[in-house]
């Protein structure tokens, strides 16, 4: 029941000219982009290709333990990139497993909820399923959780004397850190708001785009992009929440300070 | 009684000393000789080692937000988390007769972002004393006012001083130990000793 058009070689190479043609643009106008363009559209093209084998491999094997070692592999990248996008991490093992844990805690519990409440594949790990849809949500936890942190680490720094000021005159860690936290919150929440309001007005979300694409009704395809907005926007919500208390918690210690130190060096090149 | 016995950072200390009730020691040396990290110690802000014990009871029983109403400190530069500065004063005890002695009586309703330098000083001097404290640890209290205003808060401070409460000022000024009649220390590469 194959209900799309196939697309060659031949097709993505005419879709590339204009790829092309912008890295000409750029000799000739001396942007001084065409090496990046041309480097991420190669690494695009390979990592695309790469996982499509992977995929194919995994869903045709369909074993649960295969299934959940790519999804740790996932998961790993994610954390490290949440890391990697922080101007200053916490120092030592915590830039790693406070933000990566909580997207992942967050991440894996809203999937297998998804998975096993609403979407109901059998089995319900099935990796045609499970995959791609922990993908978007981790992808979107991700961003929130780094967003967050970012804005937390990098307000309790520029503010230290205002937070100082309010433990100095008794107040708990918690009344003191309450802008601090709520901003960062407020900052990792903002991505998935947006693209919530947007989304069917502005832009035709990814997902749904393809399964019109490949001929599911659209207004079946509005219902999975629904349910899959809904799951992103609970885990993003439970992910940001986790890593910005957790991270405000170990930002200060039992005697009520503000401690700074625990952050890691800054990062050159940031 | 404030008893203080080895009391020490990674950068000061050891630092052992006594400040009675209605006291006050004040504290002088070069810039970087390690005052200011001195009094954060004393409030906790800072981990920090040795004992530090008031009225008989050591630090370690008081909750640390106990501890800092008791023990307070001003820093020389104030913090403002809010956009009026009526916002940063507690509704008890009544902030307006300190205000008042300082010359700030209309300044609940002020923006913070206009305020001088001298006038966020003063201010912050208040909102610590609504805490009422038992000592006041103070960093360069009077360092960007006038003459007037320096006497209004040395006046204040005097008052505080005959009502019990104990004073720990570090300060550039020689003379300001003498006018509140304290004993002097010399702060000199993290270490604390008396002078005169």
């Amino acid at each position: 029941m194959i209900d799309y058009v196939i697309l060659g070689w031949g097709d993505l190479a005419a879709a590339s000219v204009f790829l092309v043609l912008n890295a000409g643009l750029s000799i000739w106008l001396q942007l001084g982009i065409e090496r990046r363009l041309a480097l991420s559209a190669l690494r695009m093209v390979v990592q695309l290709l790469l996982v499509g084998l992977v995929l194919k491999a995994v869903f045709s094997i369909a074993n649960p333990w295969l299934t959940a070692l790519v999804a740790l592999v996932m998961i790993g990248f994610a954390a490290r990139e949440i890391r990697a996008r922080q101007e200053r991490p916490l120092a030592g093992i915590w830039g790693w497993s406070i933000g990566g844990g909580a997207m992942a805690l967050a991440g894996l519990f809203i999937t297998i909820y998804g998975l096993s409440v609403a979407i109901r594949p059998e089995p319900w790990w099935q990796p045609r399923y499970a995959l791609p849809l922990l993908g978007m949500i981790l992808g979107n936890t991700m961003t929130g959780v780094s967003l967050g942190l970012e804005a937390l680490t990098g307000a309790l720094k520029r503010e230290r004397v205002a937070v100082e000021a309010q433990l100095l005159l008794g107040r708990t860690r918690a009344e003191a850190f309450r802008p601090q936290v709520r901003r960062a919150l407020r900052a990792g929440f903002t991505p998935i708001i947006n693209a919530m309001a947007a989304t069917g007005v502005v832009s035709l979300p990814g997902m749904m785009t393809g399964q019109i694409l490949s001929g599911v009704a659209p207004e079946e395809a509005v219902k999975y992009q629904l349910l899959i907005m809904f799951l992103i926007g609970g885990a993003t919500g439970l992910g940001v929440l986790g890593a910005v208390l957790a991270t405000a918690r170990r930002m200060s210690d039992d005697r009520h300070r503000l401690r700074l130190d625990r952050l890691g060096p800054a990062r050159p090149g940031r | 009684m404030l008893r203080v016995t080895d009391l020490a950072t990674d950068l000061i200390g050891p630092i052992s000393f006594e400040l009675d009730p209605g006291a006050c020691i004040c504290v002088q040396g070069a810039s970087g000789s390690g005052k200011s990290l001195f009094l954060r110690a004393l409030a906790d802000l800072d981990p920090n080692a040795g004992s530090v014990r008031l009225g008989g009871r050591a630090r370690e029983a008081f909750t640390a937000p106990e501890w800092r109403r008791t023990v307070a400190l001003v820093p020389a530069e104030s913090g403002w988390w809010d956009e009026t500065v009526g916002a940063h004063l507690a509704r008890e005890p009544d902030p307006v007769p300190w205000l008042d002695a300082l010359g700030l009586g209309a300044a609940p309703g002020w923006e913070v972002a206009r305020l001088s330098t001298g006038e966020r000083q003063r201010l912050a001097l208040v909102r610590a004393l609504q805490t009422q404290p038992s000592v006041l640890l103070l960093d360069e209290p009077t360092a960007a006012l006038d003459a007037a205003a320096t006497h209004a808060v040395e006046a204040l401070l005097t008052a505080r001083l005959a009502d019990g409460m104990s004073i720990l000022l570090v300060t550039h000024d020689p003379a300001q130990a003498g006018r509140l009649g304290g004993q002097h220390f010399r702060m000199d590469a993290g270490q604390l000793e008396a002078i005169g």
